[in-house]
């Protein structure tokens, strides 16, 4: 039987999706096994694998609580990423539209300066920040995991990102806002702000996500429980020997993924064109 | 921007306030909290560091001594555990890279047009990066366990004895690698993406009438054209896969056998577990120089093509 020409579409068409969605599967399989295997008890874990568990076990949420402070390193991880998420779009806006708009002695060096700052990974500065912040009383605190991401190389990132967008903004708005007494502060503020709405958004979704899921930095500067973040406590969920307590962990790291994929589900576009812009421009 | 034109209060007040210096006045102080920051938690830190790099720490005394180029001679000399992270991390990046830009760009390709499915597709691919290292890396490590994982269950349905994935050197090195390309590769494809977007559809089409058909197409002047956004790409990549930490510290530790034991990893280790703080700086010196060769490879090659 020969397939018309609309026919072989078809069946073209159904060959990739069935491709791309074999190919989707190590990406989507983890979020379902994670899911599921959280509501396991520590046996069924361990025995055949099936998607949908035989006893919904419900009080494995109920534990991670009860296995370390989990509500409170929580509410860690949020207050720090909102933190640097404010702080990071405010300085990196200022600098960003100094450098795009503003015509000072140095600016050409300060620019290089900066973008050098972008090579430098923060593995290479972490030592000489521990020593510093031990000096200033700030270990086991949450002031350097604020300081770091802010005044990074992720901060200079979030900087160059806001610079390329105000010099793309069409200069006539701030030029009237000028005539009309506004300082520069004014013009920064009321002018160039509102208008950079989607650089905004971008850095303040890339950042929130940076700082949500840092864990080198937790990790060397923090040692009580009750000051962990997120990603810190996940890894924390062992038995006295090391072995993971995978039930609890599972259930504790679905706790800390899904709330995200959620927001990530609702505004994926924006999401992704945020990633897109810091990669093409940082 | 005469210098004429006065606004009303600086005016009065102080008319040494040319409209100029009080541009360079504001436009430091505009910079100035970033700058501010950056020497303190990002310049001075690096020149800590070189300094560092040419010491000896005791930790005891507190006391540094200058102790010349002897932790770089250490490294790269004496301590053969040095050269055994390195090639670990060669491994790793020559892995994960080719890897990586090759998936992506094949994401790309089959999703870079609007249709039905596309918006799943891409949304899907792209759900590691949005998640964190951590949690990825403790998934994996839950699916890839010994005889009880997942993935070892499923391969047994279908007759194939899976290895201990992350117990065995070199099964351990190729699921790290895996499980990262998983986790990043929806990045470079959205990068992909907005490459091949901006190719305009007239080639394509010229091409087409040309006789043309897919794969040469793509060969002729989809990949020259995406050249410059592959550069880029690559060396992002590359670099990150020198950078990374979470993901091997949590699923593998490092181990079995040092096998997984990487640059980033190595420094943490020596700083922070064994501190070796003058040791772990000429590390971290080592790392920021390969990093460094590696962005100005990109440079030139991007003047050279440019040119």
């Amino acid at each position: 039987m020969e397939l018309t020409i609309r026919q072989a579409a078809i069946v073209k068409k159904l060959c990739w999706t069935l491709a791309l969605s074999v190919v989707a599967v190590p990406f989507l399989f983890p979020f379902l096994w994670m899911i599921s295997s959280a509501f396991k008890n520590a046996n069924e874990i361990f025995g055949q694998p099936n998607l949908i568990p035989d006893v919904w076990r419900w009080r494995n949420f109920v534990e991670v609580f009860e296995y370390q402070p989990f509500a409170r390193q929580y509410f860690n991880s949020i207050y720090i990423a909102v933190l640097v998420t404010g702080l990071t779009l405010i300085l990196s806006s200022l600098a960003g539209y100094a450098l795009a708009r503003m015509r000072f002695a140095g600016a050409g060096l300060l620019m290089l300066f900066l973008l050098s700052a972008l090579m430098v990974p923060e593995e290479v500065t972490i030592v000489p920040n521990f020593f510093l912040m031990k000096w200033l009383g700030a270990m086991d605190t949450h002031i350097p995991l604020v300081l770091l991401p802010v005044f990074g190389p992720h901060g200079v990132m979030a900087t160059f990102l806001m610079r390329q967008y105000f010099v793309s903004l069409p200069k006539e708005l701030e030029e009237a806002g000028k005539m009309d007494g506004l300082s520069r502060l004014g013009i920064w503020w009321k002018i160039a702000l509102p208008m950079s709405r989607p650089a905004l958004a971008a850095v303040a979704i890339i950042t929130f996500l940076f700082s949500w899921n840092l864990f080198l930095e937790p990790l060397v500067f923090l040692s009580s429980i009750e000051n962990f973040t997120l990603p810190l406590a996940l890894s924390n969920f062992t038995d006295p020997y090391g072995s993971p307590l995978w039930h609890l962990q599972l259930a504790a790291t679905s706790l800390a993924v899904v709330p995200i994929l959620i927001v990530y589900l609702i505004a994926q576009r924006q999401i992704i064109e945020s990633f897109a812009m810091s990669g093409v421009k940082g | 921007m005469t210098g004429h034109i006065r606004t009303g209060t600086t005016a009065t007040r102080a008319p040494w306030l040319t409209l100029r210096r009080r541009e360079m006045f504001e436009g430091w102080l505009f910079v100035s909290p970033t700058v501010i920051g950056f020497l303190i938690f990002f310049l001075g830190p690096l020149i800590a560091v070189i300094i560092y790099s040419l010491s000896e720490w005791n930790l005891l005394s507190q006391q540094m001594t200058y102790i010349g180029t002897a932790n770089y001679r250490d490294a790269l000399i004496q301590n053969p555990d040095f050269w055994h992270v390195i090639r670990n991390s060669v491994i790793f990046a020559a892995g994960l890279v080719p890897l990586n830009m090759t998936l992506a760009l094949a994401l790309a390709l089959a999703l870079c047009r609007p249709g039905r499915g596309v918006v799943f597709f891409r949304t899907a691919f792209f759900a590691p990066v949005v998640t964190s290292a951590v949690a990825w890396a403790i998934v994996w490590k839950f699916l890839l366990q010994g005889e009880a994982g997942a993935v070892n269950q499923m391969l047994a349905v279908i007759g194939i004895d899976g290895p201990n994935w992350l117990r065995e050197p070199d099964w351990a090195m190729a699921a790290v690698i895996v499980t990262r390309v998983l986790k990043m590769v929806g990045l470079n494809m959205i990068l992909y993406i907005a490459a091949l977007q901006s190719i305009p559809r007239d080639y394509e089409d010229a091409a087409r009438l040309e006789g043309a058909g897919n794969w040469q197409i793509f060969r002729m002047v989809t990949w020259p054209l995406l050249a410059p956004s592959t550069l880029i790409i690559m060396v992002i990549t590359t670099i990150g896969s020198f950078k990374v930490f979470d993901h091997i510290y949590l699923m593998t530790g490092g181990g079995p056998e040092n096998g997984t034991l990487v640059l980033a990893f190595y420094i943490y280790e020596q700083a922070f577990e064994f501190f070796n703080v003058g040791y772990a700086s000429a590390l971290a010196m080592i790392m920021f120089a390969i990093v460094l060769v590696l962005a100005l490879v990109q440079i030139m090659l991007r003047q050279k093509g440019s040119a």
